[in-house]
């Protein structure tokens, strides 16, 4: 069979256009929830910046097993100083899984009408349903948990190609540039507590109840139930956990129709409630509530088919072009 | 009219100019009048036809009220009593007692009716006509209304004339009632001056200021003088820093309460409480509770000390971050103008341009070398 090259390439360009014609990215029908997710609800209208959560959170990291531990290592502080005093991080980092941001609005001059437009926002990890960091690792080194879904990381597996950080829409990620084996960081949501009994820190030494930790069952029940109460009315708020016995009457806060993550990005196992827009809070306005893995799981899936199909191919034209050599060569 | 040496060295006998200046400037300054106000507040003080005459009653109270003032220290109680103002009737600094101290309160009374400044400390029972509490075989509900009405101001000292304080936590068995509620809707200046004890300056300084300006100093909406009560405990306490940086004490003994960490989880009420206990402190030594190691709990604020736990959380009603908080949307660059972007552009082809004329005039050369 004789084929020239003119009708090889346009055999191989229409495949091509054939396998990227029938891939268009549909939102595909979001990801049950693992059958034990666990996850954390934040109140934003509870939080009164006290940045307990951040300190705690670097304390308990710091241990064997967190996300923030190194041997030999000490708390990770921001600018170790001979004291080492605590210095404010102004954003996530490698030695900063958690971090307290505020919002003011532009209008608010301090005065007591302007107080009501003022947040503070708890920005960590969200724990997608369907996380895009783990899809997009090549090596397996970011990992769903499939029972409580917890994305926790291998350090072991890491090769260090950051897909992950650009792959998350939130920014979560964060790389170790100034080591010499670095590792990404984030938050792990304390897996490495769970086994003594315990939870996340950050909500364990919330004082307030603006982070609670929970099935995320019960967290979206708890943040349904606190939309359904009116702004002004006295509430016994769970601290801790969603099913803790320490509970503190407070009054209700002027609540958004929302619950950031019930849906966005195909559903977060850390849950958001606000008195502030949430774009005002720093969420992408761009992020919906499509699973970022979807956009392009149309392609990605085809991969194999497409390299089985290049090894045919590959296979058939090296027979072809052999057959035609040797002829030639007689 | 002059405040000069000789009036003042007659009227205020072994207390020295220079002393009664002091006190006088001090009490100015901290009203926030400004230290050119002192001699003004001296000269109202000791060219007052007569000293400020001030009638005291006590009703439901522990005399911590006058034993905050027993302990103060610029001006010393007795330049105060004798020398600023004229304390005319006071159950526990009284010189007679009985019929003797009655008498002169009623005969004080009608004398500078409409002139004098009728403090009361304690709440006021109104429970059963107000039986649970009798001074000289009258309620204490029906003096205060008699008096009430002919005072020039009326100041409720501590939490318990205040608020109700002790006598008035729950269940309340007495029906005892803060002086204000008492007495709304009558017409009355009143001034709250709540604490468990107050402070005593903050008694002293409204006193002065009404002396010396003739007009009640500017009140909050729960009555209370904003030099005083105009901010929250928690803005400027000593411990705040570590409230800023997440550092707790978690309980009572603690690594971080003796550190001296921020009391807040051990249920501080300092970021609800409207009082200036963390700048101005106690007993003229700079001991408050917040430095000893117990935390604030709400003495001068209504509906917090007495009728809260007192060690559940604050409720905070206002939360204003401080400006080194990272901003949640931060700014960020717009990118290049449209105007940059042209001069970037006019620069990129007149560069491609000269380089082309370059490289023609350098072929042209090479040609005519060869």
């Amino acid at each position: 069979m004789a084929i020239n090259r003119r009708d090889f390439l346009k055999v191989s360009a229409g495949s091509g256009l054939l396998l990227a014609s029938n891939t268009s990215p549909a939102v595909a029908a979001p990801k049950p929830l693992p059958p034990e997710a666990v996850g954390i609800l934040y109140d934003a209208t509870l939080c009164i910046g006290c940045k307990s959560c951040m300190v705690n959170c670097k304390k308990f990291n710091s241990m064997p097993g967190g996300a923030l531990y190194r041997e030999g290592g000490d708390i990770p502080y921001e600018h170790i100083t001979p004291e080492e005093i605590y210095d404010a991080p102004t954003e996530l980092s490698d030695k900063t899984l958690n971090i307290i941001k505020a919002y003011k609005s532009e209008s608010a001059d301090g005065s007591d009408a302007d107080m009501e437009r003022y947040s503070y926002i708890k920005n960590h990890c969200l724990h997608c349903i369907d996380p895009a960091c783990a899809s997009v690792c090549p090596v397996g080194a970011l990992i769903k948990d499939p029972n409580d879904g917890v994305v926790s990381y291998d350090q072991d597996k890491c090769i260090g190609c950051r897909y992950c950080q650009i792959a998350c829409p939130f920014g979560i990620p964060k790389f170790e540039w100034q080591e010499t084996s670095p590792k990404i960081v984030k938050c792990q949501l304390c897996h490495h507590r769970y086994k003594e009994g315990n939870y996340s820190a950050c909500c364990e030494y919330c004082p307030t109840g603006a982070s609670i930790f929970g099935k995320v069952a019960d967290l979206r029940e708890e943040a349904k139930r606190r939309l359904t109460l009116s702004p002004g009315s006295k509430y016994e708020f769970p601290v801790q956990t969603v099913d803790s016995g320490n509970r503190q009457f407070k009054e209700v806060g002027n609540y958004l129709e929302q619950i950031y993550g019930m849906t966005e990005a195909g559903g977060t196992q850390y849950l958001f409630m606000s008195g502030v827009p949430f774009d005002k809070l720093g969420f992408n306005p761009n992020i919906t509530d499509q699973a970022y893995p979807d956009l392009t799981w149309g392609y990605i899936k085809k991969v194999p088919v497409l390299i089985v199909a290049l090894l045919i191919a590959g296979a058939a034209s090296h027979v072809i072009t052999r057959r035609d050599n040797l002829s030639d060569s007689k | 009219m002059k405040c000069g040496e000789s009036d003042l060295s007659s009227l205020l006998g072994d207390y020295s100019r220079r002393d009664f200046l002091k006190v006088c400037t001090a009490s100015a300054v901290y009203m926030g009048l400004g230290e050119s106000f002192g001699p003004q507040v001296a000269e109202a003080a000791a060219n007052a036809a007569k000293r400020p005459p001030v009638i005291w009653l006590s009703a439901q109270e522990c005399t911590g009220c006058t034993e905050t003032l027993l302990r103060t220290g610029h001006p010393t109680l007795e330049t105060l009593i004798l020398d600023l103002i004229s304390l005319e009737y006071h159950e526990t600094l009284n010189a007679g007692s009985g019929h003797q101290a009655e008498e002169f309160r009623a005969h004080s009374i009608e004398e500078n009716k409409g002139k004098f400044i009728l403090v009361v400390d304690g709440a006021i029972p109104v429970k059963d006509g107000g039986i649970y509490c009798k001074i000289a075989g009258r309620t204490a509900l029906e003096i205060l209304e008699e008096t009430a009405p002919q005072a020039a101001a009326v100041i409720a000292i501590g939490s318990c004339a205040s608020w109700g304080g002790v006598p008035a936590a729950e269940p309340n068995p007495t029906g005892a009632t803060p002086v204000h509620k008492i007495l709304e809707g009558k017409g009355i200046a009143i001034i709250n001056i709540p604490g468990c004890p107050p402070n005593p300056y903050n008694f002293l300084s409204t006193v002065l200021y009404y002396v010396t300006l003739n007009k009640l100093p500017e009140l909050d909406d729960k009555l209370r003088p904003k030099f005083a009560y105009g901010r929250l405990i928690h803005e400027n306490c000593e411990r705040r820093a570590h409230f800023d940086a997440g550092r707790f004490a978690e309980q009572f003994g603690d690594e971080g309460h003796r550190k001296g960490y921020c009391l807040y989880k051990l249920g501080c009420k300092g970021p609800e409480t409207y009082n200036n206990c963390s700048t101005l402190r106690f007993n003229d030594i700079g001991v408050w509770p917040v430095n000893t190691g117990h935390p604030c709990f709400g003495c001068s604020e209504g509906g917090v000390g007495f009728s809260t736990p007192l060690h559940s959380p604050a409720q905070l009603h206002h939360i204003t971050p401080p400006a080194w908080f990272p901003s949640a949307t931060p700014e960020k660059g717009k990118g290049a103008s449209a105007l940059a972007a042209a001069v970037a552009g006019a620069a990129v082809g007149a560069g491609i341009v000269a380089a082309g004329m370059n490289l023609g005039k350098k072929d042209h050369e090479e040609d005519e070398e060869s």
